[in-house]
This record gives C-alpha cells, structure tokens and sequence, in this order.
C-alpha cells in the first residue's frame, strides 16, 4: 500500500500479556494496491495474534504465489514465512506441521491459487484435517496478471473488463464443508468486527479452520458488474449472526438479551458468543450448514460469518499417532536404532 | 517321456554355473516359492542372483523369475537360458523356443505338450505337477500354492541339492505360522519323490555346497534404502505411489513400526503421508525440511518430472531435499515394471531455469543404504535436493552384497543451521544467504527457534543475501554464482569416482546397477587387453573423473538409457572432448548383460587401430 506507516505510536499504546506491542506483530510495508481488501485481512490477522498474546515467532505463515501469497510479508514480521510454489501452500503446510506440531501454521492463498492451480492440494489438506488456519483472500480474479476471471468469478459478473463470466463460480466454503472441514466461516475484508473474532476462533480450532475473506480488488475487480466489488458485497451481505471470541479466563463483559445470542465453547476454554439472525441453524450440523449457504445463494447475497464447527474430528497427528514431542526435535538417540538391530536384521537377511 | 539317449543331444552340464527360468502366471504364489529356490541356492553358500520379470498387471499375466547360479561371483544378469520351469501356458512356447540347446524344459505333464514341440536339442522333464497337487490337497487356493512349491521339491533332486537346506529355510520362513511348516515340506517331498523316481540322472546341472557367500546378505535395494532413511532420523515421508519406489516407502514404514513407536505411549516417531499425487510428496518434503525435520521422498521417472517445479524452488532457496528416483523404463509410461537409467538429465537439471542437482548413483543395496544415509547430510549440509538415482532392478529385486553396517558413533551431519544460542550470541547482521564461510552455503534457521531474531521470509522470488525480495539483476547474479560456489563444495564431500587402473590408453566407464555385468565384462576383456575402469557414484563429478577421461585414449561409457544421458552430462560438466567418448547403451527393459558388453566393447576394440594388447610382465 502506497502509505508509510508511522513510526510514533500513541503513548498509551498498550502491549498484551507477554509484553508485545502491536508493532511486534506487524510486517514490512504492504506493496499492494492502495485499498486492497487483502491489507485489511493482514490487519486482522496482526490484531487477532496480538489479542491472542501469540508468540510471534512460533507462527509460520505459508503461502502460495499471488498477490495474496505476498501479504505474509506484511505481517508477523518475527515469524518464519514461505512463499512457496503456485497453489501448493496446503502440501508445504503439511510437511512443516508434521515436523513440527508445536506452531501455528497460517495458511494464506487466494482464489487461483485454491479454487484452480491449488484445488487438488486444497482439497486433500482439507480431508486430513490439518491443523491450521487457512485463509482465501478472494477477489474472483487474478491480480498480479491484470484481472483475469479466477474460478470463484461468480457467472455473469463482470470485472474491470467487463465482459461478464461465462461459467458457474466454485464456492471454496461448500467445498471445504463437503471435504469435511471442521471450522468454515466466510467473511468480508471490510468487516473487521466479525473478521477478527473469527480469525481468533480460526486460531484456536484445534484442526483445519478455514476461512474464505471477500476480497475485493481494487485495481481489477471493483466494478458495479462484480459480485466481488465493495458495492455489491455491502449490499448482499448476509451474516449467520455478530461474533465476539472470549478468550479462556477472560471476564466476559458482552451482554446480549437472552435468547438472543449462542455460545460456542472452544477445546481450550475459549468462547465464541454469536448473536443470531433471524435465520439460526445448527452450527454442527454441514447438512444444515450447507442448506444455508444454498438458501442465502438462492437469495443472491452472500453468507458470512461462522457457518460450520465441529471440533471432534482428529487432527493429521492424532489421525497417524504420532508422538507429543515435535518430529524436528528427536535425537539420534530417540531415531537411530543402532548397530546391534543392524546385526540381527543382516542375520535375517541370510 | 523324452528320449535322453538320443544321440545328437548333448545336454549342458555345469556345477555352480547356470541360469534357471522359472516362466509363471502373476498373481498365483510363484514369488514365494521361486525366492525359497533362490535363498536356498545362497544358503547352500553359491553365490545366486534373480531378477524378477514381471508384467504392470495384479494377476493373469506371465511373469518370469531368472535366478543365476554362479561360484564365481558374477551376479550380474547373463542372458540366455539353460533350465526353464515352464508354469505358463501363454508362454510356452516362448518358453522353449528359447532354451539353450541342450537345456532342460521342465514342464507340468498332467497335459500333454502339443505336437509342436519337436525340439531335439533339449532334455524335456515332465512332471504331472497338477496331478499330484490335485490329489493330494482338496482347497482350490492350496492346490495353486503347493504346486509351486512341489515343483521347487523336484528342482532339489534334478539339481542335487542339499534337501535340509530347503527345510530349514521352510522353518524360518514360516517362524510365526508354524502350522505350514509341515505342508510345505510335504509339498517339498512331493516334489522330490516323483522327479527321483521318474527322472534319475536326467539333468546335468547341479548346485552343490561351497562356502563361497561368507557373511553376504540377500535384499531388495529399496528395503535398504527404507532403512537407511530410518537409521538417518528420516520422520517425515511425504510420497505417492509408483513402481517401482512403492517398496521404499512400505519398507521405510515397516522398520519404523518396529523401531521407531514409542514404548511407553505407543506413539509414532514419524509422520507418513500418502499424498495426493507427487507434487504434494515433494511439497511435503520441502515443508517438512524447512521446519528442521529430516523428510524424504521416493518416486519414479514420471514422478521427478512432476516434482521439477517444486525442485527448483528447493535449489533455489536451498531447503534440503532427499528424494530417491528408482527408475523405470520411460518416457512417459514407458514400461513401468522394466528397468532403466534413463532419468540421468532429468534429474541433473530438474527444473526450469539454472538448476543442478545432486545425484548419488547405488550399485547395489548396501550402497542404497549408505547413500540414503549420505544423502541426508548431503542434502543439509548442501541445503539442496539431493537425488538418489537407484533403478528397478536395484529396488526391486533381491541381490546379494556384503552386511550393511552402521557405526554407533556416527553423528548425523545437520549441516549449518543456527540454534538460539547462536543467534542470542549474533553481534553482526544474519544473512540466510549471507556466504559467511567461503564454501558457497549459507546458514539457516528453523522456524519456532528465536523470539527476536532468525525469522526470515523463504521464497522461490530472487533475493538478496538477507532473503528480501529484489530484482536488481546484479544481487539476483550473484546469488546464482554464490551457487556455483556451494555447487564446487559439494565436488569435495560427494562419493569419489571408484577406479581401477590407470595405466592403460582404453577406460570403460559405468555406474548403478551396470557394475556387475561390467565387472564380468571387464574380466574377460582383460584377458587379452589392458582396460582400465570407473565407476561413477555421484553428480556434480569430481576432478578424477576428469582426470580418468582425459588420461584415456578412448572411454566406453555403459548407460541403460537410449541417448547416452550420462555422456551428455560429462560432456556438459567437464572439458572432455565428447569424440573419446563410445557409449555403450542397453535400452530392452531389462538387466545389461556381460554378453552384450564384451562383444559390444570388442568390436569397437577391433575396429579401433589402438593396441589395447596386454604387456607381459
């Protein structure tokens, strides 16, 4: 983004729990497109582990190659990143969560590098259950090529172009319901009060959490025509309800009207208050979870907030049983099995 | 009954010294018993060598086990048949068509040979093997299994071997079922008793004990590899099957469920996991060894191919990479269960752009072994993918070599990676591709070590010596020279170029499975000629393997390729003069035969007006 980021911060700044300012949780300058949603997704991400009192060095952002792929520079600057190969973040994921399980991995793509070069590994992380947060910058286009439709172009809207899309757009949370996700929430990147929450809930799913963030592109897809502008996005919003995260321990200071909000009790303690619509539905069940997505299509408008969570499916380690302690940190002695089997497996040998 | 007084046959007669062809259908059990066969020829203390021919298919169709019997120690695949056991009827006639004169046909005589088969040059034996099956066992599935093993019990008689030898491997094999033990040497005896009774002194090949294997070992190349991987601290195997490096992964997985589950939780001491297809295995791979664990991946021709893009980024942002490639017989699907060492270029120079990689080139299973177990220092002391270039019949079949050894002092070789002592102690700026040593190879750091510092962004962009993307065209050329540099490092710490001789003015160069027809080869050639050898272990090559092509008039260099890949890489890497260089390729799928070198290597030596002749002492 075309800005330079000050260096004063307001005396009263605060830092959270484990002495981190803000700061210590953002990147290097953003260098896309003044107004770029992505940048507000990368805001989100910074207050949603600064909130967590996350160590910033024990994340790993991964990503994919696009302009979304870039935004991990643009934040957690202590952390490890890697930008990898177009559309195979989800395997390059894997291989480090199952080296070590011990971090955050923070899984960023967009909807190329998901819905299209990356499907195949999208949808097999997906199955395995990774733990991780996976997020979709989706813009329904291809920036960093000059705004070619992407697959989540929904069929007739039409970007800078303006030639309308010709085919039916892949919906990613549909998707990710059907491949058995266990957290599916969508969001808008202009919608910072459900997208950080819902980033903290992504956070502390024990499993894949995955969440498709509307993103429009300023550049390229921002046109009255698209179904992925800021105009037609504000418009069509339709929400599963506000979401406030309570972290374990935290006093809680939300006061809904009874009956009029949900809670959702995280693993670790954590609680996610969700004040409902006029549309409820059973948070744990796809079937219903789907329908609602199907009915708010049918509606032309597009379903944000948390629509799936089930949290009792094993994650990829529990799923093969591996061992508490991180892979990356068993010795020779805890791996190597030693001469004296050498010798008994070369006299079986014979 | 043949007729095996007739006068115009003479039939082959050797001690120690044959090749045995046993002709099957897939899928009907004849593995186990043509493996006991050959394990008992080895117990007998006869050095034996078998290949297994088998079709890309799960059941119906012929496959083949060449078993060769050989006191001098030749292991390689010589070509030619002088017994066949002809199990198949589809290939039958094949089958005897191509027996040796004088050879034996060995064939199930519950039915009777066709009218066609009028062969006067070889020693039919007939043995109702069906029959006796039949009447002795009633279960359909028992009835196919004990009819191979009958027919190994009449091969113990025909070639006079030591019957004990078969009972005891009978026992050992079925250690844990012993209730089969007695059935199987029933069938055994079954065997023997019809051939002794129907077929006394028939056959003039015979397998008589010696004490010739020593301490020798019998095992699949990619048995040894998956061990290596576990003997290395590998935890992490991302994979996806294809023939034929399936094998290294299931051996890999068997050894870790024996030595690698936590006693106490019951926990896995690796991760597993079978990928989508191969460019999530080597994904996998690159992920898991940027975040410090040891990871590898085994694959074939076609998976390399798939893998390149994500080979390059591993070149390129220098993230150790251990992927075997047993290759197959390409391009394409080419023909998957043959054998080939046809992805030399394409895994040299994987990937677009300029890229290299390191290649280690096995020639038995020992070596698969301790190159899998060098290829993990290798590849994080180099951060860089390093290729083991193994092949089918390496991996696939069962070949004898020495005992793999380990040494418990061996310490594994984790290569440059800082840990947060080291950073906290850091007073000038970290550089991950800073080449503070000289050697080309940068320090790392793995991600989770420090709060403050050794956080670094990785990416397949160009970057500058502190990882931040740049496309000034001068840092991006350095950082590809600086590469250069570590590319010269790993010159010093690869396997050296194995060579014997150096006086002569002819070298024959060959490398992987090539080494044991080569050997016979060369020890024939040398009767007559001075010939001197190489054999290549590793890419990039060191300064003997130049100094071998350019102290040699003349070169043949033995690929199994068809276009002389290795030739293109020597030509490529080193300042040879291309002309000094005949290839000799093979290139039928099958194992490279001495027979096919030697007169191959001699009409060349012919036609050359070089004296190659042999100086007298």
């Amino acid at each position: 983004m075309t800005f330079v980021r000050p260096n004063f911060r307001h005396p009263e700044n605060h830092s959270n729990e484990i002495g981190y300012s803000i700061k210590n949780y953002e990147g290097a300058l953003s260098t896309l497109c003044a107004g770029c949603g992505h940048d507000s997704i990368s805001a989100a991400i910074i207050k949603a582990c600064f909130d967590l009192n996350l160590e910033p060095h024990k994340i790993a952002k991964i990503s994919g190659i696009g302009c979304s792929s870039k935004t991990p520079t643009y934040f957690l600057g202590k952390a490890h990143g890697f930008n990898s190969v177009h559309g195979r973040m989800p395997s390059v994921t894997t291989g480090a969560n199952m080296a070590n399980r011990d971090l955050l991995y923070l899984g960023v793509s967009g909807d190329g590098d998901t819905a299209s070069i990356g499907m195949g590994q999208f949808a097999h992380v997906v199955r395995r259950n990774l733990n991780m947060v996976y997020i979709v910058m989706n813009n329904g286009c291809y920036g960093l090529t000059k705004g070619q439709d992407s697959a989540t172009a929904d069929k007739g809207s039409a970007s800078k172009k303006g030639v309308p899309s010709l085919f039916d757009s892949i919906d990613l949370c549909q998707l990710a319901l059907q491949l058995g996700a266990g957290m599916v929430a969508r969001s808008f990147s202009g919608d910072k009060q459900q997208l950080i929450p819902m980033v903290k809930a992504a956070i502390k799913h024990p499993g894949f959490a995955f969440i498709d963030v509307v993103s429009p592109c300023v550049t390229f897809n921002n046109t009255p025509q698209s179904t992925k502008g800021y105009e037609w996005v504000r418009d069509h919003l339709d929400a599963t309800g506000t979401i406030d995260f309570i972290p374990s321990q935290s006093e809680i200071t939300i006061d809904y009207p009874v009956g009029s909000s949900r809670k959702v009790t995280l693993h670790d303690g954590s609680e996610l208050y969700l004040q409902k619509n006029n549309e409820d539905y059973d948070l744990t069940s796809r079937k219903a979870a789907m329908n609602r997505i199907e009915t708010v299509k049918e509606q032309q408008k597009i379903l944000t907030g948390l629509i799936y969570h089930n949290e009792t499916e094993l994650d990829t380690h529990g799923k093969i049983a591996t061992v508490e302690k991180p892979l990356n940190a068993l010795s020779k002695q805890e791996l190597c099995p030693g001469s004296g089997v050498l010798d008994r497996l070369n006299s079986q040998l014979r | 009954m043949n007729d095996t007084t007739n006068k115009e046959l003479i039939s082959i007669s050797a001690t120690n010294d044959f090749v045995i062809r046993f002709a099957n259908v897939n899928g009907s059990g004849s593995a186990s018993a043509n493996n006991l066969f050959s394990k008992a020829v080895f117990r007998l203390g006869v050095p034996v060598s078998s290949k297994n021919i088998f079709p890309s298919n799960i059941q119906g169709l012929p496959t083949w086990f060449e078993v060769r019997v050989n006191e001098q120690g030749y292991l390689g695949r010589r070509g030619g048949y002088d017994f066949v056991v002809a199990d198949n009827g589809q290939t039958m006639v094949r089958d005897y068509n191509e027996l040796k004169p004088g050879g034996y046909f060995f064939y199930d005589s519950s039915k009777r040979l066709p009218h066609s088969f009028t062969r006067k040059d070889v020693v039919e034996i007939g043995i109702p093997l069906t029959q006796i099956s039949h009447a002795n066992y009633t279960d359909p599935r028992q009835r196919q299994i004990f009819k191979n093993i009958i027919y190994v019990g009449a091969l113990a008689y025909l070639l006079e071997m030591d019957f004990s030898v078969f009972e005891a491997s009978i026992e050992s094999l079925f250690a844990k079922k012993p209730k089969l033990i007695e059935p199987n040497i029933n069938a055994l005896k079954l065997g023997f008793s019809y051939a002794e009774e129907h077929h006394n002194n028939v056959c003039q090949l015979n397998i008589h004990r010696r004490d010739l294997n020593g301490d020798q070992i019998l095992m699949e190349g990619n048995a040894a590899a998956g061990l290596g991987a576990v003997f290395a601290g590998a935890t992490v195997a991302g994979w996806y099957p294809i023939t034929p490096s399936t094998s290294v992964i299931e051996a890999f997985e068997k050894y870790c469920h024996a030595y690698r589950v936590d006693a106490q939780t019951g926990k896995n001491k690796f991760a597993i996991v079978q990928a989508e297809d191969e460019l999530a295995a080597i994904g996998i791979v690159i992920g898991a060894s940027w975040n410090g664990a040891r990871a590898f991946t085994a694959t074939s021709g076609p998976g390399v191919s798939l893998m390149s893009e994500f080979l390059g980024l591993a070149y390129f942002s220098e993230i150790p990479v251990m992927l075997m490639d047993i290759q197959r017989t390409g391009p394409s699907t080419g023909m998957p269960t043959r054998t080939q060492q046809s992805d030399i270029l394409s895994a040299a120079y994987a990937s677009h752009g300029d890229t290299k990689n390191v290649l280690l080139f096995p020639s038995n299973p020992k070596e698969c072994f301790e190159m899998t177990v060098a290829g993990f220092d290798l590849a994080e002391r180099l951060q860089t993918p390093i290729i083991l270039m193994s092949d089918l019949d390496l991996g696939m079949n069962v070949h004898q070599c020495d005992p793999i050894e380990w040494d418990d002092d061996r310490e594994y070789d984790r290569g440059k990676v800082l840990n947060e002592q080291q950073l906290t102690d850091l007073s000038e700026r970290w550089g991950r591709y800073l080449d503070v040593d000289g050697d080309g190879i940068p320090y790392r750091t793995i991600p989770g070590t420090h709060p403050e510092k050794g956080a670094y962004f990785t990416r397949g962009s160009s970057h500058d010596e502190y990882a931040a993307y740049t496309e000034d065209g001068e840092v991006y050329a350095r950082g590809m020279q600086r590469l250069l540099v570590k590319w010269d490092t790993a010159k010093t710490i690869v396997p050296q170029a194995e060579i014997v001789g150096v006086e002569g003015e002819i070298g024959v160069i060959y490398y992987g499975t090539s080494d044991y027809s080569s050997q016979e080869a060369l020890d024939q050639l040398r009767e007559t000629q001075v010939i001197d050898a190489m054999r290549i272990k590793a890419f990039p090559f060191g300064e003997e393997v130049n100094a071998f092509i350019s102290g040699h008039e003349k070169v043949f260099l033995i690929e199994q390729n068809r276009d002389a890949q290795m030739k293109t890489l020597l030509i490529n890497e080193l300042a040879v003069n291309p002309a000094k260089i005949i290839p000799v390729l093979n290139i039928d799928g099958m194992p490279i035969t001495a027979e096919f070198l030697v007169t191959t290597i001699q009409n060349h030596l012919d036609q050359l007006s070089i004296t190659a002749i042999k100086q007298e002492a």
